[in-house]
């Protein structure tokens, strides 16, 4: 009896141990290039080790007793008359209710942290009134929140192409050029079907929604060029429907604002 | 009532061919029905299975060179909308609820004969009608979900084909629901309390329950969408001031209780293979009562986590995900309470067997990337990217259509008298499940860095991984010839079973195999205690 807690001590540890291993050091997920990716992976890091924890236990326990139980050639009678066990199946519902109660509770912690739960307003330089409906979006902390320092974009998505308006300099175009560390508010709009705004670098999501204009909001915190995908299916050519982001240094960015703008201003 | 039933069938008995004839006939009897459902539904699978193999062959490359783009979308809708319509939900209910639930409560027929037939003949006529709709103007190409604006503005035939042909599969569900519930409220055998049914019954109650409360709404939903594309109202079209967001709250108000549909059923039939083969009772039987209703609420209060990029409020968001968290724990205990009865058995390692502990550990890994999703922040990176598509197939492919095989191989004998080969069996089962995972687990590492759904074209960087995929989805193609042959030789020429090759306790195999018309020569039996399996004495002195 004794060796036998040893033994389930000790599985129960090697299980534990692989799965923070395999955590710790099996990396899925692509660049981390905003404010959002470090904050996202945190939490997947959590997820993915309590998952694997409770997979490679449940594949364990399901193997063994195939291999274990397994009936011998010619052993006839039935296995011991067990109904159920009240107190283990007390166990097995509270823990997954701990479990499933501290993952929600840490990933509304996650969540806020990421600005999901504030409330939306897109501070618009050449609007009037910034009293427009917005139905939802990300919204995201940053450090500096303050609304002047915000860059604008209006993007328009169709089939099968993002355009991204700078009301600043009045200008409009297809790559969406953005200086690193610096907050940037979007407002989407479609102009046909559903499409969806997904940087997978900066792991944000958002979809855009004909007659529902949405916001979103990210700080890339890496210098490079990113994909900008479509992930609502919007067509014959959605797969095709990408576009480029380029993180780039404060200078390079207004070298760039400067020879595209149409209205004269000053960065 | 099971007076009427028996005037009926007398009277009926010189229109109802016999034989193999029966099987294409409107038969009346509930065993007839249940694997004209079965064959059906498979053949249908074949179809669907060839699509999704014209779907991995067309993601061996990067570029669009296969098929041609707006045919790969119809394509996807094809498969998704013929999977979860033609083969899943009509297979795990229809197929084993029509054959089951009336041996399990002590009847000799449905409480609605009539109704049954009209249910399955319903399905074939629809499902051809949709697959015709490819070869008029196109099959609808908007996926299975049929957001607008898309559905409003691609081809209206298609469309509007599709609706017809999910509407009247809708109906058919319907008529099968209420059957079932009337059937296990109503037409138990004097003295058979409810909390003595097997684990199937409950399963097909709790079922029939979501089918009966959320299917009318995805038909009201598809009819005012087909007014959005004919009629040009304006309920869901923006340029007519409808609002797109709604119909996505509609549908899956439907189509989450749907997953609970396909994927309950099979947590019945499973409850019901490894308490045999295990020679255990089942394990906690008043607790998997619970969690399957426990299942049942919640999984009517969880849809709005298909849309959390769709531009929902945060408290909705938030509801949602501790909403959705919680059906982790009803499902649990299920599959806890199922290793529990593996342990301590002495366990017949053969094909029903196999699938059933594949289904375990597939549902499982499953199960905990859906948690995973059920998260906000989670979601919002992985949402509508393989990711997903990775996870749902580990629910419907890697849990229901694993137990659908492991039902055939344990119920096989109860229909033709005749077993199944095991070597085969095995070997479909070893097929089954490599390919398988080779095919999606390798799904989520494209969802997470960047690969999303539904599309003809990727990044290069993919093609390595998504080769893997493909070669995953022939080995799955492939598995289906050992057990096509398998079924092919055992209906010829198989071993014969006698009445109760597995010397089960529940109410079907205590009867002839395959069981007469009437299903009992005599009275029904009493079956009190489905399950009372194991030895007493040594229960009593042996803790675990």
């Amino acid at each position: 009896m004794l060796y036998k807690n040893i033994y389930l001590l000790l599985i129960i540890s090697g299980v534990f141990g692989i799965s923070f291993w395999i955590g710790f050091n099996v990396n899925l997920l692509p660049a981390e290039a905003s404010i959002n990716a470090p904050i996202y992976d945190e939490l997947f890091r959590i997820l993915f080790i309590i998952g694997l924890i409770i997979f490679i236990g449940m594949t364990i326990a399901v193997i063994y007793s195939l291999f274990k139980f397994k009936r011998r050639k010619d052993e006839i009678g039935d296995g011991i008359a067990l109904e159920g066990n009240l107190s283990l199946e007390i166990i097995w519902t509270l823990i997954p209710s701990i479990i499933v109660l501290i993952i929600g509770i840490y990933s509304y912690n996650i969540y806020d942290r990421m600005g999901g739960m504030k409330e939306l307003n897109h501070s618009h330089e050449m609007m009037s009134s910034n009293t427009e409906k917005i139905w939802a979006g990300i919204s995201q902390a940053s450090n500096n929140d303050i609304a002047n320092n915000n860059l604008s974009v209006e993007v328009s998505a169709m089939q099968f192409a993002f355009l991204f308006n700078y009301p600043k300099g009045d200008f409009i175009s297809g790559e969406l050029h953005v200086p690193v560390d610096k907050k940037v508010s979007m407002r989407m709009e479609s102009k046909d079907v559903i499409h969806a705004f997904w940087v997978p670098e900066f792991r944000i999501k958002q979809d855009i929604i004909p007659g529902q204009p949405t916001i979103l909001n990210f700080t890339p915190t890496k210098v490079g060029k990113y994909p900008i995908i479509c992930a609502e299916l919007c067509g014959p050519y959605h797969g095709g429907m990408r576009a480029s982001i380029i993180v780039e240094e404060e200078s390079d960015y207004k070298d760039w604002f400067n020879k595209n703008k149409k209205t004269e201003v000053d960065l | 009532m099971t007076i009427s039933i028996d005037q009926q069938k007398e009277n009926n008995k010189s229109l109802q061919p016999n034989g193999w004839l029966r099987y294409f006939s409107f038969s009346l009897d509930h065993k007839v029905i249940g694997i004209q459902y079965l064959v059906c539904g498979f053949l249908f699978y074949l179809i669907g299975g060839t699509l999704a193999s014209a779907i991995r062959i067309e993601l061996a490359s990067p570029m669009s060179d296969f098929l041609p783009r707006d045919v790969y979308n119809q394509f996807l809708t094809l498969h998704g909308t013929i999977m979860i319509f033609l083969w899943i939900v009509p297979v795990v209910n229809g197929a084993f609820g029509n054959y089951l639930i009336p041996f399990y409560v002590g009847a000799r027929d449905m409480a609605f004969p009539r109704l049954n037939a009209v249910a399955f003949w319903l399905i074939p006529p629809s499902g051809l009608m949709l697959i015709a709709s490819y070869f008029v103007e196109g099959a609808a190409q908007s996926g299975w979900t049929a957001y607008p604006p898309l559905s409003i503005t691609t081809p209206q035939s298609g469309q509007i084909i599709w609706i017809i042909s999910v509407l009247l599969l809708g109906g058919s569900s319907i008529f099968g629901g209420i059957n079932f519930i009337a059937t296990i409220i109503k037409l138990r055998r004097p003295g058979l309390k409810l909390m003595q049914l097997p684990m199937y019954c409950w399963a097909m109650l709790g079922t029939s329950l979501l089918v009966v409360l959320s299917t009318p709404v995805l038909a009201g939903t598809l009819i005012l969408l087909s007014f959005d594309i004919v009629a040009h109202t304006g309920f869901f079209n923006p340029v007519l001031g409808g609002n797109v967001v709604v119909y996505q709250h509609l549908f899956w108000f439907y189509s989450h209780p749907a997953v609970y549909i396909m994927v309950l059923p099979a947590f019945g039939l499973v409850s019901e293979i490894l308490p045999v083969h295990s020679r255990k009772p089942l394990f906690g039987y008043k607790t998997m009562v619970f969690s399957i209703m426990g299942i049942v609420v919640l999984g009517l209060v969880v849809w709005a986590h298909h849309m959390f990029t769709s531009g929902t409020p945060p408290w909705m968001r938030l509801f949602f995900t501790i909403a959705t968290s919680f059906i982790a724990v009803p499902t649990g205990i299920k599959f806890f309470n199922w290793v529990a009865t593996l342990w301590g058995g002495k366990i017949s390692v053969n094909s029903a067997m196999l699938f059933s502990c594949g289904f375990i550990i597939n549902f499982v890994f499953g199960g905990i990337t859906g948690v995973a999703l059920a998260q906000v922040p989670f979601d919002i990176h992985v949402h509508d990217t393989y990711f997903v598509v990775a996870h749902f197939h580990y629910i419907v492919y890697g849990g229901t259509v694993f137990i659908i095989f492991s039902s055939i191989y344990h119920w096989f004998p109860k229909v033709t008298g005749k077993m199944l080969g095991e070597k085969l069996g095995i070997l479909h089962f070893a097929i089954t499940f490599i390919g398988f995972n080779l095919c999606f687990a390798p799904q989520h590492w494209l969802g997470l860095n960047g690969m999303p759904r539904r599309v003809a074209e990727y990044d290069p960087q993919f093609e390595f991984v998504n080769q893997i995929s493909s070669i995953g989805a022939l080995l799955m193609a492939i598995s289906t010839i050992p057990f096509l042959v398998n079924i092919f030789l055992s209906v010829r020429n198989g071993k014969d079973s006698g009445d109760n090759p597995w010397n089960a306790l529940t109410p079907e195999w205590l009867t002839s195999s395959p069981p007469p018309v009437e299903n009992w020569e005599g009275e029904a039996p009493l079956v009190e205690e489905p399950y009372g399996y194991g030895d007493p004495f040594f229960g009593e002195n042996k803790k675990i």
